[in-house]
């Protein structure tokens, strides 16, 4: 099996522990929840859209290492993006994370500290919580959503 | 490790064989990520004795037929067997007679049962007693007789030890009080409830009784005319036998008033487009071809557990607590949810600074398997205000080297996120 170290790099121990980005944002005009009961993690995405870029990106909530280093990572990579760009972000984040294509260093950065994930199919849906959440709030979706299948 | 924890390490309980129970469970032997596998997500499922697995395939392999119908020799000796299984569990549970023994897929079954046959007598205003503690399964299906009936679920409170508070527990019991459900064994705290004194006080309200044995029967002996109560629920799969097959045992006078639950085949006695009518006990509650393999693999899992003997298994396994619970007590930023002055082999805990999914992945990686989430108890994880912990829950295969590599990983854990 891959090393736990591989999955537990000092950048998600460090992102996990000291989330970026963390706390509300009063000035937020898109917004979604996700939560994996399973799990228990549960966290809230706010964006404040402004000229059609994501101008700020934060988050609030409780989960694991991996599902907290993943939504504080994602945070620090929107800013700026539009919402083309954030999508095609997300694209390279899934393949990254679940393995099926080889990692886009250059275009995913700091994220690609997120690839130990695709040898723990378990916590694939850690990783992709937050992720799954920004596209609710980019698409305005009122409903919680979550990793988990519905068993 | 203390001199304390030493100490008790050393403490073996010698008449108990534990290397021997050992190889009796196949999948003992294996590795996991290249290290033994160290099992201790029994609360979850036991393992299976090689008796059990034999038991079931021998039926498919030699006398597969199905039950209560054909006039053949297969379908007689499959009878005889499945019949047999239900008189073991009669003598296991002491249950008076063989016809309270109904065969379920398990003891979520059996308390939607009681909740969706029984429950049919009640009405708006109407009480359930629960307690804090209970799993989901013993929790929502009285829920749902509520939203129907109109009936209110009430919750007696436990204690910051996760024990019972009975004093709480008798103010809500009274006259409207029709049905009290409550767990022998917590399966997220390990807490022991003294369910004979606790049915006791609900019998003179007036109220039944149903016991969910779930975690308690692998655990401890159980007689249900002892302990009095009314409604008796536990799955095979947590003692040994196989998934699918679970027991509802019923005070015979309740079950024969009771509707059945659900209808089919072998469940009447005769069918007409005007009106059918019921077979008898147990009959009317095991509508359609059952778990006959399950059901015959679970007696053999009785067995199994009578001949290592209930008293010294609960013996042993109550060792392994108190080493666990000693050397997690010497472990710091370690804090056990779940301290009850009576507790089965649960050990429930949460790390400082480390949330219990990436606890269980370490742990994994060490080949220590063991359950991190809410444990489906989320009324227990609100009550502490956790969002998940681990547990680690013990066996009569168990033993302290088990223990002392769980805390070997645990320190692994630590150093990883330090």
């Amino acid at each position: 099996m891959a090393d736990l170290r591989d999955l537990y790099q000092e950048l998600i121990i460090d992102h996990g522990r000291r989330p970026r980005n963390f706390g509300p944002l009063p000035q937020a005009n898109r917004r979604a929840d996700g939560f994996n009961p399973l799990c228990g993690d549960r966290l809230t995405v706010y964006l404040r859209m402004a000229g059609g870029v994501i101008a700020d990106a934060r988050f609030e909530g409780i989960g694991c290492a991996i599902s907290t280093a993943s939504a504080s990572l994602m945070t620090e990579a929107l800013k700026g993006k539009t919402v083309a760009e954030a999508e095609a972000l997300f694209a390279g984040f899934h393949a990254l994370v679940t393995g099926v294509a080889p990692p886009a260093v250059a275009t995913l950065g700091k994220l690609t500290a997120l690839a130990g994930v695709r040898e723990f199919p378990a916590r694939v849906k850690c990783a992709t919580l937050a992720w799954h959440t920004l596209e609710a709030a980019l698409h305005e979706e009122a409903q919680a959503v979550s990793t988990e299948e519905t068993p | 490790m203390s001199a304390a924890a030493a100490a008790l390490r050393d403490l073996g309980a010698p008449e108990f064989d534990v290397a021997e129970v050992r190889r009796d469970f196949p999948v003992l032997a294996r590795t996991v990520r290249g290290r033994p596998l160290v099992y201790l997500d029994n609360a979850a499922t036991s393992q299976k004795p090689q008796a059990v697995i034999d038991c079931e395939s021998r039926y498919y392999a030699e006398y597969n037929a199905n039950i209560h119908r054909g006039i053949h020799q297969l379908s007689q000796e499959a009878t005889d067997a499945f019949e047999a299984a239900r008189t073991r569990v009669q003598q296991f549970l002491n249950a008076a007679q063989r016809e309270e023994i109904v065969f379920v897929r398990g003891a979520t079954e059996a308390i939607n049962l009681v909740a969706s046959s029984y429950g049919r007598g009640l009405s708006a205003g109407d009480e359930i007693l629960i307690t804090e503690m209970e799993h989901h399964s013993n929790i929502v299906p009285w829920q749902l007789l509520c939203e129907h009936s109109g009936a209110v679920l009430r919750v007696a409170p436990i204690d910051d030890r996760g024990a019972l508070i009975p004093e709480e527990f008798g103010r809500l019991l009274g006259p409207r009080t029709k049905i009290v459900a409550l767990a022998q064994v917590s399966n997220a705290l390990g807490t022991i409830n003294p369910v004979r004194e606790l049915i006791e006080l609900a019998h003179a309200h007036g109220a039944v009784v149903l016991v969910d044995g779930a975690q308690a029967v692998p655990h401890l002996a159980v007689d249900v005319r002892s302990l009095d109560c009314d409604f008796y629920a536990f799955s095979g799969h947590k003692v040994y036998g196989p998934t699918g097959i679970g027991v509802l045992y019923g005070r015979r006078a309740l079950l024969e008033a009771m509707p059945p639950y659900q209808g089919g085949g072998d469940m009447i006695r005769s069918v007409s487009f005007a009106r059918s009518t019921w077979n008898d006990l147990p009959y009317k509650f095991e509508a359609g071809t059952p778990n006959i393999a399950g059901a015959i693999a679970l007696a053999q899992a009785i067995d199994y557990v009578a001949a290592r003997g209930l008293d010294e298994i609960a013996a042993h396994e109550q060792g392994l607590l108190e080493y666990a619970t000693q050397r997690a007590s010497e472990m710091p930023g370690l804090r056990l949810i779940g301290t009850a002055p009576r507790k089965a082999g649960v050990l429930s805990f949460v790390l400082d600074g480390v949330h219990a999914h990436d606890v269980g992945t370490i742990l994994d990686g060490e080949g220590v398997a063991v359950r991190t989430g809410h444990h489906c108890a989320m009324p227990v994880m609100d009550r502490f205000g956790v969002p998940a912990t681990v547990r680690a829950s013990f066996a009569m295969y168990n033993t302290r080297d088990e223990i002392d590599a769980l805390f070997t990983a645990l320190v692994k854990v630590r150093g990883i996120f330090a």
